[in-house]
């Protein structure tokens, strides 16, 4: 699959600003085109309308109620308050949906890197019997559309006993085949003479998989980190068919659900608030590490 | 052509070397243990989430399975293909396939112009702040739909910002969500919100592979900038817009979280995806209905998908 980018070109800070550069440096003929300016008023026209929503979360989530009923519309809280968050966590019980979330996550994390690694791995690094077939696998994993399967999903973790629980939520995510394609594509890049190496010293398979592989598959697991953690934290169909009660909601199913509360309708700061505690983790997590995020969805064009 | 070589390979050594011939065999049955001891964890998962329930998924449409009859499952009917014949005189069915056939062809060609304007600019246009602006313009994809949604709904609420912003300039909003020819470009914008992003980094990493040279003999020719981008760009990048324009397509073509979290399917059904009708009946504890209609689903993804490996697998 030449889709997934290599873990060193996918980058693509490094080529593009080295590009930018050499044509800075020298008036080429590619100076020929329309107006710098105006593309940087285009471009900072969408990003101002990219960002749009953001804003305006921020600014109303920092709104009391009275403020919000008063003036609707205003773009800027007459009066800063903290308050929306406090009854959040307070009596809406999102402390607990938080728990949920932070675990559902760390399962989905944990479940890929061991998953996505040991079989990235074997399909990069090993011929053997049934290796198209095991390929299959990984593709169908891809193609098979969520919305598909999830009425026998839900037939088969209630016969796992699992609806409602946090593990019924976690499970199907485990081991993403996005997960798996970074790490076969990692693993094609080490070379064989290594892990030949090992196996002339004598060494195990599986100690050349921990010993050998493992510790130069530093980046390629932060990408399976970074992709996991962002498919497990905004999941919302799943949770929202498995759990049942508000004890096993994640962030977003907790949210949805407040949001439908008929007394919650007009408590717009209240909402807003809630929205914030859902997509602030993941947008800090993507400022810093953005490359991991660009890196694992240019990989397959997948979420 | 793979094959030619691996059957050549074992037959020239089969004479002169019988031992390591042997020794090659029991090397490759181990290999072969081993790495389907690797791939378990993965298999397991995907056997028991992926292959029983798409297979399960087809079974269930073919019987009147219910809510009710989960706890005995023997009890159900087979009722062959009168879900599928059901579905397709269901006026419902149909129009939520038209409203999906909707978000595809206007929601994909708006992802990939956005996201195509904003690459070429990002990758030739401008100097500076190209980190900055792809950081801005790809933050949508990676934020939560949910409260997306719900920003979406109070800017578009008939006392809303958007509205708000009309009335300054003299016009009456309407109640975008509310109005059954208003509330689908609602939940259109909301789907390119999101996904341009994504369009916007793959087109950024193929013009990586478009070569500055070309570029430049044209432009000595005397190419502008437009024929240059029609006659040399575009051509060239007809890869990455097929694998664009087939993800995108896949992505629509499920399209369930913003018309869910939006209208749920309203007003009046002018916003039910094919996606969301396979909710609702599951709603309704008709499994065996609501697994056909996802089955069509898996059907027009399948088709898509095949037509992407079948594009694709020339450059693999």
């Amino acid at each position: 699959m030449t889709v997934v980018a290599s873990p060193e070109v996918a980058d693509q800070d490094v080529p593009a600003e080295k590009g930018a550069a050499e044509r800075g440096s020298r008036p080429g003929p590619r100076t020929v085109r329309p107006s710098e300016a105006l593309l940087y008023a285009a471009l900072v026209i969408v990003a101002c309308l990219t960002l749009l929503p953001f804003g305006w979360v921020a600014s109303g989530s920092l709104r009391s109620l009275a403020d919000i009923r008063a003036d609707p519309g205003a773009w800027l809280p007459s009066e800063v308050t903290f308050d929306n968050f406090v009854r959040l966590f307070a009596t809406e019980g999102f402390s607990a949906y938080l728990v949920n979330s932070i675990v559902v996550a760390a399962l989905v994390v944990g479940g890929n890197i061991v998953a996505a690694s040991a079989a990235g791995y074997a399909l990069a690094k090993f011929d053997f019997a049934g290796k198209r077939l095991a390929f299959g696998a990984v593709m169908a994993a891809l193609m098979v559309p969520y919305t598909a399967t999830f009425v026998p999903q839900f037939v088969v973790t209630m016969n796992l006993g699992l609806v409602d629980t946090l593990t019924g939520i976690a499970l199907p995510a485990m081991a993403l085949p996005i997960s798996i394609f970074i790490m076969r594509q990692y693993a094609s890049a080490v070379p064989d003479e290594l892990l030949e190496a090992a196996r002339i010293d004598g060494a195990g398979e599986l100690r050349i998989f921990f010993r050998i592989f493992l510790p130069l598959a530093g980046p390629a697991l932060a990408t399976v980190t970074i992709m996991s953690f962002l498919a497990a934290w905004n999941n919302f169909i799943w949770p929202l068919v498995v759990a049942q009660s508000t004890s096993t909601y994640t962030l977003p199913v907790g949210l949805a659900a407040t949001s439908n509360a008929a007394n919650n309708v007009t408590d717009y700061g209240l909402m807003l608030a809630g929205a914030i505690v859902v997509m602030l983790p993941v947008l800090v997590l993507f400022l810093f590490l953005q490359r991991y995020f660009v890196q694992g969805v240019a990989a397959t064009g997948l979420k | 052509m793979t094959t030619t070589v691996s059957q050549t390979g074992p037959q020239g050594t089969a004479v002169s070397a019988r031992p390591s011939r042997r020794a090659k065999r029991t090397g490759a049955h181990r290999r072969t243990l081993v790495a389907w001891l690797f791939l378990l964890p993965f298999l397991a998962v995907f056997v028991v989430y992926t292959a029983i329930p798409t297979v399960a998924a087809l079974g269930f449409s073919l019987t009147d399975l219910r809510g009710t009859d989960l706890r005995n499952p023997f009890a159900v009917e087979f009722v062959a293909l009168s879900n599928y014949a059901w579905l397709f005189s269901d006026g419902r069915f149909v129009r939520d396939l038209g409203n999906t056939a909707i978000f595809v062809l206007v929601g994909v060609p708006l992802t990939m112009l956005l996201g195509f304007a904003l690459a070429l600019a990002l990758d030739a246009g401008v100097r500076r702040l190209r980190g900055v602006f792809r950081t801005i313009f790809f933050a949508p994809v990676v934020t939560n739909v949910v409260a997306v949604a719900l920003i979406w709904q109070y800017a578009f609420n008939r006392n809303g910002t958007v509205n708000e912003v009309l009335s300054n300039i003299g016009f009456a909003g309407p109640n975008w969500l509310g109005d059954p020819n208003l509330a689908m470009p609602v939940v259109i914008l909301l789907g390119v919100w999101r996904n341009f992003g994504i369009a916007m980094v793959l087109f950024l990493a193929g013009l990586q592979g478009v070569p500055e040279d070309v570029h430049e003999a044209a432009a000595l020719d005397g190419a502008g900038w437009w024929r240059r981008l029609w006659h040399i760009t575009t051509p060239l990048l007809v890869p990455t817009i097929l694998l664009v324009s087939v993800l995108l397509t896949v992505f629509y073509l499920q399209v369930f979280d913003e018309p869910y979290l939006l209208t749920d399917g309203g007003p009046l059904g002018s916003t039910e995806s094919v996606a969301l009708y396979t909710y609702h009946q599951f709603g309704f504890g008709q499994f065996g209905l609501s697994s056909a209609a996802s089955f069509v689903i898996l059907v027009l993804v399948a088709v898509v998908s095949i037509i992407q490996f079948r594009l694709l697998r020339p450059r693999a």
